[in-house]
């Protein structure tokens, strides 16, 4: 009977999105008479961030900074179509729709502003602080809130905007079965660390260390903020999270706080978080999906190292103490 | 059902409420008194979401009937920030990115907020210990733990 040590590794493909009936959200853009800008959508901020990020993409494409605009995530009853914030599609999806609707409304932005400053739309150019000038005679400007007044109490345009962005459906080739799920993938890599105490069963995580690629981080702190809570997520499945800890069997499922182990702050692994940025190509500025990967390669990782520890392969989540001791009980049989 | 008095100060100010008897202390403030900072994440003692300071203890409001808190002072979440300043813990938390949903933040804060009351220097393992009744879904703690430890260093450095 020992404490023993093992290391695993597992590396994942994560698609950006689904591929049931077609992936679809709508957004929808418009200035307020003083230029500041809206953007609205039926997508939902979780405390993912969803409303920093779309922001920053409304301005980024329109040419303001990212406080000049507001987010409203609205309801299903009044909002732009969108299927949900789930399959780490709400920046890929969502975003490519709110660019689309950003650029319809800066493109009435410019025309009313070229009708004020009395030359041609193609000719003016934002300065990202507010302010629209001439090309090559910057002298020449006007702000974008005087634009928004015009274009509110005198020329009578509204500038905005509508945006949609679909994935729509693949359906397998019938000879040979191929298709595409998605056109965007994420990748990562774990490497964890285990001791394993073979008398009791139990698994104690030592060190987690996650190399992600996740196209473009549209706001790298916020993105290092959801791959250090996912990879802490992905132990805490490896290891103890489940509601049917009997499944298919719902018996002895936990029903509150008490029963559903939830590892607080006092069982953390040494977590090593890399980011790897290389810009996809259909995201919005070149970003993809990392919202639910980064829970996903420490499961596997984890299984790996128990394998490597005690030499028993635990096939069903959570990896708990009572499986691994029978998996040994198997093996000594 | 009779109604009870309650009386007491919530974050400085007086309050007075007439509340059915048995009503825990964060409905009280939540649906009386409209203090939503106090969330209630499991009604029964496990979460920590809940948590408030009473008398300059931490205490879970969701186990704490509100006819027992007469005479207390009450401190919450919602009442740290002074003349739109937000507390050092607040900045930090909003600093070292350690809320994401924020259902659990407003009881980190509290937890955070009595442990450098009494332990202006705390180690890791003190603040760890001083969270461990107060669980989150998002941030794996991580940041949350540094950002008490950033603001321990601030109070410090202002104290000095
Ligand atoms: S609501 Fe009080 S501890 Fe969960
Ligand atoms: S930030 Fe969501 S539960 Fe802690």
């Amino acid at each position: 009977m020992a404490i023993r040590r093992g290391r695993g590794v597992a590396a994942i493909n994560y698609p950006t999105g689904m591929n049931l009936g077609g992936d679809p959200t709508q957004a929808l853009v418009h200035s307020t008479p003083t230029g500041n800008f809206m953007v609205t959508l039926s997508s939902v901020d979780l405390g993912q961030g969803m409303k920093q990020i779309m922001a920053q993409i409304c301005a980024e494409t329109i040419g303001v900074p990212t406080d000049r605009v507001v987010v409203d995530t609205a309801d299903t009853d009044t909002g732009p179509h969108c299927m949900g914030t789930f399959a780490s599609r709400g920046t890929h999806r969502a975003g490519n729709a709110v660019i689309q609707a950003a650029k319809e409304a800066r493109q009435v932005m410019l025309e009313v502003a070229a009708e004020e400053l009395e030359v041609n739309a193609s000719d003016l150019e934002t300065d990202g602080q507010g302010n629209i000038l001439v090309k090559g005679a910057p002298q020449k400007s006007i702000s974008i809130f005087d634009v928004a007044l015009s274009a509110h109490f005198k020329r009578g345009r509204s500038i905005s905007g509508r945006g949609m962005f679909l994935i729509p459906r693949s359906y397998p080739e019938k000879e040979t079965g191929a298709m595409k799920p998605s056109t965007c993938y994420a990748h990562a890599c774990t490497v964890a660390e285990v001791e394993v105490d073979d008398e009791t069963g139990e698994v104690t995580v030592l060190t987690v260390k996650n190399v992600f690629e996740i196209g473009r981080a549209l706001n790298p702190k916020m993105v290092e903020q959801q791959l250090v809570g996912g990879s802490w997520m992905g132990i805490s499945h490896a290891l103890y999270e489940t509601t049917e800890p009997y499944y298919p069997n719902r018996d002895h499922g936990g029903t509150d706080f008490n029963q559903y182990l939830m590892p607080g702050p006092g069982d953390l692994a040494e977590t090593e978080i890399i980011v790897l940025e290389r810009p996809s190509a259909d995201g919005p500025y070149g970003a993809k999906g990392p919202g639910e990967m980064c829970a996903n390669p420490q499961i596997p990782a984890v299984a790996n190292a128990v394998f490597d520890a005690v030499g028993v392969r635990i096939d069903t989540l959570p990896i708990t103490p009572e499986r691994i001791l029978r998996a040994l009980k198997a093996q000594a049989n | 059902m009779a109604k009870v008095p309650v009386q007491f100060t919530l974050n400085g100010s007086e309050k007075a409420e007439f509340i059915d008897s048995g009503t825990t202390l964060l409905n009280a403030l939540r649906d009386k008194i409209g203090d939503t900072s106090p969330k209630g994440g499991c009604h029964q003692g496990t979460c920590g979401a809940c948590s408030v300071i009473i008398d300059g203890e931490l205490r879970l409001s969701c186990l704490t009937l509100a006819e027992t808190c007469n005479g207390a002072a009450i401190t919450t979440t919602s009442g740290l920030a002074e003349g739109g300043v937000l507390h050092p813990l607040q900045r930090a938390f909003l600093d070292a990115f350690a809320t994401q949903c924020g259902f659990c933040t407003p009881g980190m804060i509290m937890a955070a907020k009595v442990l450098l009351d009494h332990t202006p220097n705390p180690s890791r393992d003190e603040v760890v210990e001083a969270l461990s009744g107060n669980i989150c879904r998002c941030t794996g703690y991580e940041p949350i733990i540094q950002a008490v430890l950033t603001a321990a260093r601030a109070n410090s450095q202002n104290a000095a």
